[in-house]
């Protein structure tokens, strides 16, 4: 198992004649994902990489049955692809692009089909290793196993998947949910996914400055709603306030969604912190150690 | 981008929610023109987008040609918290009979945008929330429903709104909630929202934020730039696509990815040192891009010692490296005093490059953080 995407996911990719959509498609297929092809409005019938080009994602659907796609096109068209996919009834929409108007995410978070899973914008996608990848991530540093990643970075994230198969430790699914005041989906909803996962065994959560995303885990994880271990680190604890740190989403304003805050509140929730992306292995190598001890 | 006050106030106006009447002057003689024309009780305010300015000094009062020079001189080129005010607002003085507070924000947790709004208005709505919770109403609207008068009536019978001005209050919510789509707005707030003697609503004061990825739909808006970068080097970055922030310490930083960059300025804080600033080259980004970062770092005379920080996905190792190299043959930084750390995609053929122009790359972040500012202080 493993949450959003497996080998038996097929994805389309949207943008898919542009620079990065190709480069990219060809990477996806590279690792084994099932690329079917691609979508390019006024593109259809031509074939680009051995990749099929289609006008409409329904049409790629109907051909291909795809059921997940990943979407590169430029930020003024992004939200009006985000919803074509969830229009022709796609489960699972990453979308990459960044610097989509927050507005659209507003009116596409309140349109979007409840059937159909979001993730991003502004993100590096999902992967479960060993399956299948979906996004902008380098495939080689991940490795199959057992504990599932929430990130709001995308680089960040290679880091701590990095150390993390160095030590040894194996991925269930990772996914990046991408650095926008507005995403399709937070911490609390991928936590819930992994609840029901067997084969994720613990979760490591990447948090950064600004928002409340990382208390409202935190939150979950102190009421038992998430019975899995967790380990978390914050992005940002040397930003200072009233500057945005590259994210539209990573800012300190008004006092609210400081690092100090995210820190205290996963530690009052019994989540170790890191203070370093290399802590991360120990901690939840630690963490899962107990966990197979007390159930011997 | 923030709007000074009175760029506020003309959205305000286009958008059809009733602003006192006012002019803005950028010089004592301009400002003085403005009271010959409307010889009336007038507030002169400095146009700043910093708060607490009326504590600073920066708002006074006027009531004919002679008596607004001094007050026009003693805030044009005033520094309020660091910020210098280059204008004045002049606006009609308009009888208050009570202070409201009204805004709509995007609300991050529930992906809608919110209303607030509060009977007790003119002070800071945190300090509103803080000692009276009870007097602010908040309302999320669903964008698919869109605004309706009820959530007008609503929010006014929550926040306790004087009954004579509900429907003039559901009026104005309406123009605001369209006009916060109209220019993709972060926020728009109105405080405070004044009732007049005569019992109308007016805006005494606009506090706009618009989204920076909004203003394609809007180019009009661009022009209307005034929130100057607080370093030079900000602007340079911004004109080159990098997002660049300054900070006040002597260890350089680029990286890729902002949640990275982040990760490695708390990584140069843990190994004792202070960051010069964040630098994110962004994905895919080409050697030309990595050439002018390592420029625009290193212009900062504090910086000591150098650290990129490079985890390729969409980002090519040989590209950073190439671009790297041209910054360093072109004598834009000692060798010495660099650190880099590549991995990902192509690092192989990045640490070649690196290789052949005698360049060794360190395995990993803390590794890295902990040499360049031992450089730094070395």
């Amino acid at each position: 198992m493993s949450i959003y995407l497996d080998e038996r996911s097929i994805v389309i990719v949207q943008g898919i004649t542009g620079r990065e959509g190709l480069y990219h498609a060809n990477r996806m297929r590279a690792y084994g994902t099932r690329v079917a092809g691609g979508v390019t409005p006024g593109k259809g019938g031509q074939t680009v990489d051995r990749f099929p080009v289609f006008d409409t994602v329904a049409q790629a659907r109907a051909k291909s049955g795809a059921n997940a796609s990943v979407i590169f096109v430029p930020p003024p068209f992004a939200a009006d692809a985000i919803l074509e996919s969830a229009d022709a009834g796609l489960e699972l929409v990453i979308c990459i692009t960044e610097g989509i108007p927050v507005h659209d995410m507003l009116r596409v978070s309140s349109s979007l089909p409840k059937r159909t899973r979001l993730i991003g914008p502004n993100c590096p996608g999902v992967v479960s290793p060993g399956k299948a990848l979906a996004g902008i991530m380098p495939g080689h540093v991940f490795a199959e196993g057992g504990v599932g990643l929430i990130s709001r970075s995308g680089t960040l994230t290679y880091e701590i998947v990095d150390q993390l198969t160095r030590a040894g430790i194996g991925q269930s699914t990772c996914v990046g949910i991408g650095g926008d005041p507005i995403i399709g989906t937070v911490f609390v909803e991928a936590l819930a996914d992994f609840e029901r996962d067997p084969q994720t065994k613990g979760v490591v959560l990447v948090g950064e400055i600004g928002g409340s995303d990382e208390e409202d885990a935190a939150r979950l994880i102190d009421e038992k709603k998430f019975s899995k271990p967790v380990v978390a680190f914050i992005g940002g604890r040397s930003a200072p306030e009233g500057k945005r740190m590259g994210h539209a989403g990573a800012i300190v304003s008004g006092g609210g969604g400081t690092a100090k805050a995210k820190i205290e509140a996963f530690q009052n929730a019994g989540v170790p912190v890191a203070d370093s992306p290399a802590d991360i292995p120990r901690l939840i190598g630690s963490k899962l150690d107990q966990l197979s001890r007390a159930q011997t | 981008m923030r709007l000074l006050e009175y760029q506020g106030k003309e959205l305000f106006a286009k958008a059809g929610i009733p602003v006192p009447k006012g002019k803005v002057a950028q010089t004592v003689a301009e400002a003085v023109a403005i009271m010959r024309e409307h010889p009336a009780p007038s507030v002169v305010k400095a146009q700043v987008l910093i708060g607490g300015r009326g504590k600073a000094g920066g708002i006074k009062f006027a009531t004919n040609e002679a008596d607004v020079v001094e007050p026009a001189r003693s805030i044009l080129g005033m520094s309020i918290k660091g910020e210098i005010a280059r204008r004045v607002w002049i606006e009609q003085r308009v009888d208050i009979a009570q202070e409201l507070y009204l805004s709509i924000t995007v609300d991050r947790a529930r992906r809608r945008p919110i209303v607030i709004a509060s009977a007790m208005g003119g002070m800071d709505i945190e300090d509103v929330a803080a000692k009276h919770p009870a007097a602010i109403a908040k309302y999320p609207i669903d964008p698919a429903q869109g605004y309706w008068p009820f959530v007008g009536r609503r929010v006014a019978a929550d926040a306790a709104i004087p009954k004579s001005v509900t429907a003039e209050f559901v009026h104005v919510l309406g123009k605001l909630y369209a006009l916060f789509f109209d220019v993709g707005a972060m926020l728009l707030e109105i405080n405070p929202l004044a009732v007049t003697k005569d019992g109308r609503l007016v805006a005494s004061d606009a506090k706009v934020d618009l989204d920076d990825n909004a203003l394609f739909r809007n180019t009009w808006l661009e022009g209307w730039k005034t929130d100057l970068p607080d370093h030079p080097l900000e602007e340079r970055a911004r004109k080159s696509g990098l997002a660049y922030v300054h900070l006040d310490g002597d260890v350089g930083i680029i990286g890729n990815g902002a949640g990275l960059v982040m990760g490695t300025l708390d990584a140069v804080k843990a190994a004792g040192g202070e960051p010069a600033n964040f630098l994110d080259v962004g994905g895919g980004a080409k050697a030309d891009i990595v050439r002018e970062a390592v420029g625009i770092v290193t212009a900062d005379p504090k910086v000591k010692s150098l650290f990129i920080n490079i985890f390729g996905g969409i980002t090519r190792g040989d590209e950073v490296a190439k671009g790297l190299v041209e910054a360093l043959n072109g004598g834009g930084w000692n060798k010495q005093k660099l650190v880099i750390r590549l991995t990902g995609t192509n690092e192989k053929e990045g640490r070649e490059v690196l290789a052949h122009n005698g360049i060794a790359a360190v395995e990993t972040m803390t590794e890295g953080a902990k040499q360049a500012v031992r450089l730094a202080t070395g």
